[in-house]
């Protein structure tokens, strides 16, 4: 191995990746612009929710129960209907999410303690949504049941004292969730789009011949082809945490040489498989197309879009391949719950196995390419 | 007459030649019929927004009767992968390694005061914040949990259960309430966004790179024959891979489509003539396979993932982010999409989509065309 020679290719390939302003920008811009606008857009919360009223009743109770929704602040607006059709309409259209409908003894009953109901038509469209917002319903509900209908039971018990706490993010903030997980997914995607495109970008041009004619050995090459993909992706990573802790005031409670010691680990099992699409694609397109195809299951697998433990049982053990997957922990751990060391390490390790694995089928696919 | 034949036979060769193109390229198939199934398996099992199993920790430092029957409740809910330990600190250790969700604590006096006059009986619940959907939905099931449980030990000491108002939920076109049932018809605008947006812009970006586009011009071939001899293959294969992505939603994940195929095609069509028309546009401003790469995703894929409405509520975002989703046209065709599989045809919502969308389909194709102009000049 002759770093001289291994220096003058990196070189090359750092002025091969930055010499095109062109490519700057596309090194630069979109991962920003994904950093600051999908930061706001990754919510599974509901806000601004439309209802729909089918008052069928204009007794105290049931005037007391819209106002206490208009009131509520996760009701944007809500629209009188007149007719079950027009509850319909209103959410065939999707001009509500949620219809309420009231029966015309609704007061009645409330008053003389005769279980009275109320029903809400969900959209199932929106299943998830749907739910929340029969939970906030529900809970704006109970408590006018609490003050309208006096129960003497509730009163002669001692109620259980529920108090709840959230550790790590108190108000429930999705950014703190998002912008941690973004700064992972971003470097994730700038690693595996810059090193698979260098090999396929050099055989298209026809200059890979060139290069394999030079005194550069295979892992020469490799090596030389690997380390600028990895330093670009380490300086942005450091750019988006500076961004997230500074713009987005994301607090950061663990030790940062944990983080980059983690991230590093992270960039090599992942710089990788870069290397093998890189490898076995014959142009840029199928490198790219390649990569994609690697992108979305290891994003949609990773506990990021939703929770590994919702997945059935015999798909979650494919997330232990996955290095996004211990890498989403770390950061988040890191930030937010200053993680300890042996924890991080826990998740470091399956992350160098990877790495040795995923380095491994790069070298062999790339030896088989040259010979 | 004899210019239009011409016209026809120059177009019919270029539309041959692309489809040649298409068949010998392994990435187009990959992308065309392998990634609509990896994308149609994972959202169809691998993402699912139905929290079934939360994994929680209860701490326990007395074995009570009452204790050991709130414990009972957690561990027959189907929502609990409950977890039991008399030691605290263990327990928040597996929160900070994110083992478990939620540690539920029951104070140690609990048993005491629930029967003491007067007594507070205690339990704190205390959820991971660094997830903040999972956080929010382990403490209404934890409420709700004790709730049941404090209303069966009311029964059974001879309170009565407090009268209540009762919410009577229906859950319309989903009443199994599985987000399977939207994501998967949604992860087809990703597919077709993938096919008509990226796959499109690569290929046309490869021939300004490889200067074979430029040498088409010279030939007698005009440019709108360029662009529809680009078109129709794309758009054949964009439509077939979506006719494909419907049979494995229905037949495999079985998800129901109420909707007419009428209306589906036509909706898809419309949405996928605007989609190779971006594709289009970026491969011509960029010129290079890159640049036209990383600007696909972040024009189409982007929007079509995280924009549209299709796995994030738009109404929860913020109010810039949410006129901005109005500029994408894949927030019509999600729309459109969940609506003609679940809801079936209705008319006003689904003209409005499409209306929208071939406005966005006709906008890209004269931008389109104005800018080839320009750039051969």
């Amino acid at each position: 191995m002759n770093w001289i020679r291994i220096r003058a290719l990196v070189v090359k390939e750092t002025l091969a990746v930055l010499r095109d302003p062109r490519n700057r920008i596309a090194l630069i811009m979109p991962p920003l612009l994904q950093l600051f606008l999908f930061a706001f857009v990754v919510t599974l919360e509901v806000k601004n929710i439309r209802l729909a009223v089918l008052n069928d009743d204009y007794g105290q109770s049931s005037i007391e129960l819209v106002q206490r929704l208009i009131g509520s602040k996760n009701f944007e607006t809500i629209r009188f209907v007149n007719s079950p059709a027009a509850l319909r309409q209103a959410i065939d259209q999707q001009q509500v999410i949620a219809g309420l409908h009231i029966p015309a003894d609704f007061s009645r009953r409330v008053s003389s303690g005769n279980a009275p109901v109320v029903q809400v038509v969900l959209d199932g469209r929106k299943s998830n949504s749907a739910q929340i917002v029969q939970a906030y319903i529900g809970s704006v509900v109970d408590q006018l049941s609490l003050d309208q209908m006096p129960s003497p039971a509730s009163m002669a018990r001692n109620p259980v004292q529920i108090a709840t706490t959230n550790w790590f993010n108190p108000n429930l903030d999705y950014l703190w969730f998002t912008v941690p997980s973004l700064i992972v997914l971003i470097t994730l995607q700038m690693s595996t789009n810059v090193t698979s495109m260098t090999i396929a970008r050099e055989r298209e041009m026809g200059t890979f011949d060139q290069l394999l004619v030079s005194p550069l050995r295979p892992t020469e090459i490799m090596i030389g082809k690997t380390l600028p993909a990895f330093v670009i992706a380490l300086v942005q990573a450091t750019l988006y945490i500076i961004v997230a802790i500074v713009v987005f005031r994301i607090p950061f409670r663990g030790s940062l040489p944990l983080l980059y010691a983690s991230l590093i680990v992270f960039i090599t099992s992942v710089v990788g498989i870069g290397l093998s699409i890189s490898a076995i694609a014959a142009t840029q397109q199928q490198a790219l197309l390649g990569v994609f195809t690697f992108l979305m299951p290891a994003l949609l697998m990773s506990g990021y879009a939703s929770p590994i433990e919702n997945m059935p049982a015999w798909l979650q053990p494919f997330t232990y391949i996955n290095p996004l997957r211990y890498m989403m922990i770390i950061v988040k751990g890191v930030f937010l719950k200053d993680m300890p060391a042996l924890e991080v390490w826990n998740n470091t390790w399956p992350m160098a196995l990877i790495a040795v694995g995923t380095l491994a089928i790069a070298t062999l696919l790339f030896r088989r390419r040259v010979a | 007459m004899n210019a239009y034949v011409a016209s026809l036979v120059r177009l019919r060769s270029l539309v041959w030649k692309e489809a040649i193109q298409i068949v010998n390229d392994p990435s187009s198939i990959l992308i065309a019929f392998v990634l609509p199934v990896l994308l149609l398996f994972l959202f169809g099992f691998a993402v699912s927004l139905d929290n079934t199993k939360v994994r929680i920790g209860v701490v326990l430092t007395e074995r009570t009767p009452e204790s050991e029957s709130l414990l009972r409740t957690f561990q027959g809910s189907k929502y609990f992968d409950v977890q039991v330990d008399t030691d605290r600190r263990a327990m928040e250790k597996e929160l900070v390694a994110g083992r478990v969700r939620a540690v539920i604590v029951v104070a140690p006096d609990f048993s005491r005061n629930l029967v003491r006059n007067g007594g507070a009986p205690g339990i704190q619940v205390i959820a991971d914040g660094s997830e903040p959907n999972t956080a929010n939905f382990v403490q209404s099931y934890v409420r709700a949990a004790i709730g049941i449980w404090s209303q069966q030990r009311g029964l059974e000491t001879a309170f009565d259960a407090p009268g209540s108002i009762d919410v009577e939920g229906r859950v319309w076109f989903n009443s199994s309430l599985e987000s399977k049932n939207y994501l998967v018809p949604g992860s087809i605008a990703i597919v077709l966004t993938m096919i008509g947006t990226l796959l499109t812009a690569l290929v046309v970006a490869r021939e300004w790179e490889r200067g074979t586009m430029e040498a088409l011009m010279a030939t007698p071939v005009r440019i709108h024959e360029l662009v529809l001899g680009k078109l129709i293959p794309y758009f054949c294969l964009g439509f077939g891979s979506m006719v494909f992505c419907t049979l494995v939603a229905v037949l495999i994940f079985r998800v129901p489509l109420r909707g007419s195929l009428l209306t589906l095609s036509l909706v898809a069509s419309a949405f996928l003539v605007g989609a190779l028309g971006i594709g289009l546009l970026v491969s011509t401003l960029t010129r290079s396979q890159f640049v036209a790469g990383q600007i696909a995703v972040l024009l189409g894929f982007l929007p079509a993932f995280q924009l549209s409405g299709f796995l994030f509520e738009i109404s929860s975002m913020p109010l810039p982010i949410q006129w901005l989703t109005y500029l994408f046209p894949a927030r019509y065709f999600v729309q459109a999409l969940q609506t003609t599989f679940l809801a079936g045809d209705v008319p006003r919502l689904l003209w409005i989509n499409v209306l929208i969308m071939i406005g966005f389909a006709v906008l890209f194709f004269v931008l389109n065309a104005r800018v080839t102009k320009k750039r051969l000049n």
